[in-house]
Formats: C-alpha cells, structure tokens, sequence
C-alpha cells in the first residue's frame, strides 16, 4: 500500500517524521567525547571490571546516544524498532548456538590450539576418529582360502 | 516536462519510502556486522591468548579515529538540521566535512595497517589478526561506499534538491559510527 507524490520534489520535510525536535547536537558530540577518554583511560588502570565497564560499557552508552540522538531513533516508527529487534535477536540467537562449542577449548579426545587446530589427545587416534588406520588384524580361518 | 510520480510514502507505515529502505540496509548491515562481532567475541573470550596478539594494536590510532567518527557524525546530523531549514548548500557543506572525516578515517586507517603489516602482522598471522582486517576492512569499505553515496547527495543538496536524502544518508553514516564505536574496545582496547 502506497502513496504517490512527485519525486522531484526538494523539500526536507517529510510527514512521516516531521520535523525533528530541537537538540543541542554539539553539546551531546562533547559528552560521546568526554565517554571515548573514559573508555581509553580507563582500561589503563589495570583492574579488569573497570576495563568491562569503561570499554564495553561506555560503548554500550555511546551506542545508544548516537541512535537515539543522531538517527532520531527515539521519534522513529514502531516498525523500525521492531525490524532492528529482529536483526539484534538474530544476533544473540548466532551467540546462543555456536558460542558454547566455540568457546570450548576441549571435549572428549579433542583439544583446540590457538590456531583453531583441533587435536586428538586420546593414545588410540582412530577411535577419536582420526585419519591414522588401524592396524590390519591378522587374517581368521575363515578369511583364508 | 511531464511529473515523474514514485511511491514515496509507505501509507501503511506512514514513513517515507526511502527512510524505510535505510533501515532495511541497516538491518541487514546489522546481521553482516553482528555475525562478525558475535563470532569474534566467542573466538575472543574461547582464546584468551588473543590478548598477547591485541596488544600490538595502536590505541591512540584506533582512539583518534573514533573522535574523527564521532565528529563527522555531528558534521551529517547538522546537515539534516540544516536541510531541515531548506538551507540545502549549508547541509552540502556539511556533507563534505562528514566526507572529510571519512577519509581523515581512512588515512589513519592506512598508515596503521602499513606498520602493522611491516611487523609482520598479515591476515594470516593468526586468529587475531584474521578478525582484525577482516573487521575493520569490511568497516572501511563501508566507510568509503558511504562517502561515495554522501557525495551524490551533497551535490544535489548544494542545488536545493532532494533535501530528504541528507537525513537518510546521515543515518547509514552513523551507523557506521556505531559500528566502529563496538570495533575500538573490541580490536583496540580488551589485551
């Protein structure tokens, strides 16, 4: 379902948003500033909560103020909102399946290096399923001719 | 001249065609991303020997780069205020510095990775550095096809035409911001 209207139109404001509200965008550019010191200096204390909190945390915060004041994500329409939840559930869907095999850097008769090289740690290869062949047995009665 | 008609209004949505595209690119930009990240994270957090190959990253490069960003961020959303006023050569100016930073961006980018590479940290130096310009390369193609499409628009803006778009490509541009904005204490910052 669509409405129509002259493409060559040059006026800015558009009714499904109109216009947005008045917002002093230099001062909020000083405190996403003001967050990125905090976030390098931070880190540089040493102490490993206050690197989560002041890395990923302030990234957390500049994030959100950059959507919400700059792209005006705050006045948007709900479809918008609802199509990025989807977009951001699939992410933690992506997380939630893989991350408990990835993370895992060992499990039964295997283990992982640094280069994602998996390794068999079991002192019988070909029953961790290894490309070694076993030992051919020695041929039964019944195999001669 | 005969009127050229399009939809331009989602009438259903009650937004504009073209705003609703955006974020239709952004949600699948936010997949492409978000696959990289969330893969990085759980190899990251499975691997904590990464943090040795990290800290050859140059913080104050990665940290000057997320001011630069920041900066032609505010340099797009003053361009849509701009546009907003029908002042479309003011919005056109300020496309170009949000360009300039783009490419102040990429200068920063290329000399980082010209002393990275000399030390011998290549895409194939290990997992770290696989993600690193696996991540920041895809960001920086982003980068560039932004200020690409900036350009069109400030060239049109200057002559007070299609003053819409200046908000619509202001909204990829911080997007891209964001996205550089999770890439710093990912690639830069956790050692």
């Amino acid at each position: 379902m669509t409405a129509t209207a002259p493409a060559a139109h040059g006026a800015a404001h558009d009714p499904g948003h109109g216009h947005a509200p008045h917002r002093n965008y230099v001062k909020i550019w000083g405190i996403l500033v003001v967050l990125l010191v905090v976030s390098v200096i931070g880190p540089m204390l040493g102490i490993r909560w206050i690197m989560l909190v002041t890395a990923f945390g302030v990234a957390l915060v500049k994030a959100y103020m950059v959507a919400k004041n700059f792209m005006h994500l705050d006045i948007e329409k709900p479809i918008v909102h609802w199509i990025l939840l989807v977009a951001l559930a699939l992410m933690v869907l992506l997380y939630g399946a893989l991350a408990p095999d990835v993370q895992k850097g060992a499990g039964q008769g295997w283990k992982k290096d640094a280069g994602f090289h998996h390794s068999f740690v079991t002192s019988k290869p070909h029953e961790a399923g290894g490309h070694e062949k076993p030992e051919k047995p020695e041929p039964s009665e019944h195999d001669r001719p | 001249m005969s009127v050229k008609t399009i939809a331009t209004q989602r009438a259903s949505m009650n937004i504009p065609t073209g705003r609703l595209a955006v974020w239709w690119v952004l949600v699948s930009e936010i997949v492409i991303f978000g696959g990289v990240l969330v893969s990085y994270l759980m190899h990251r957090l499975g691997h904590p020997e990464w943090g040795e190959q990290a800290a050859y990253t140059n913080l104050w490069a990665g940290a000057f780069n997320t001011l630069v960003l920041l900066t032609s961020s505010l340099a797009a959303v003053l361009a849509h205020q701009a546009a907003e006023k029908g002042d479309g050569p003011k919005a056109a100016r300020l496309l170009y510095l949000t360009i300039l930073g783009g490419l102040i961006f990429l200068i920063v980018k290329s000399f980082e990775w010209t002393h990275e590479i000399q030390e011998g940290f290549t895409l194939q130096a290990g997992g770290f550095w696989s993600y690193y310009y696996t991540a920041a390369g895809l960001h920086a193609f982003h980068v560039i096809a932004g200020m690409g499409v900036i350009a069109w628009v400030a060239s049109s803006a200057k002559k007070n035409q299609e003053l819409h778009r200046v908000e619509n490509v202001g909204i990829y541009w911080h997007f891209v911001d964001i996205v550089w904005i999770f890439l710093f204490p990912l690639l830069y910052i956790a050692k």
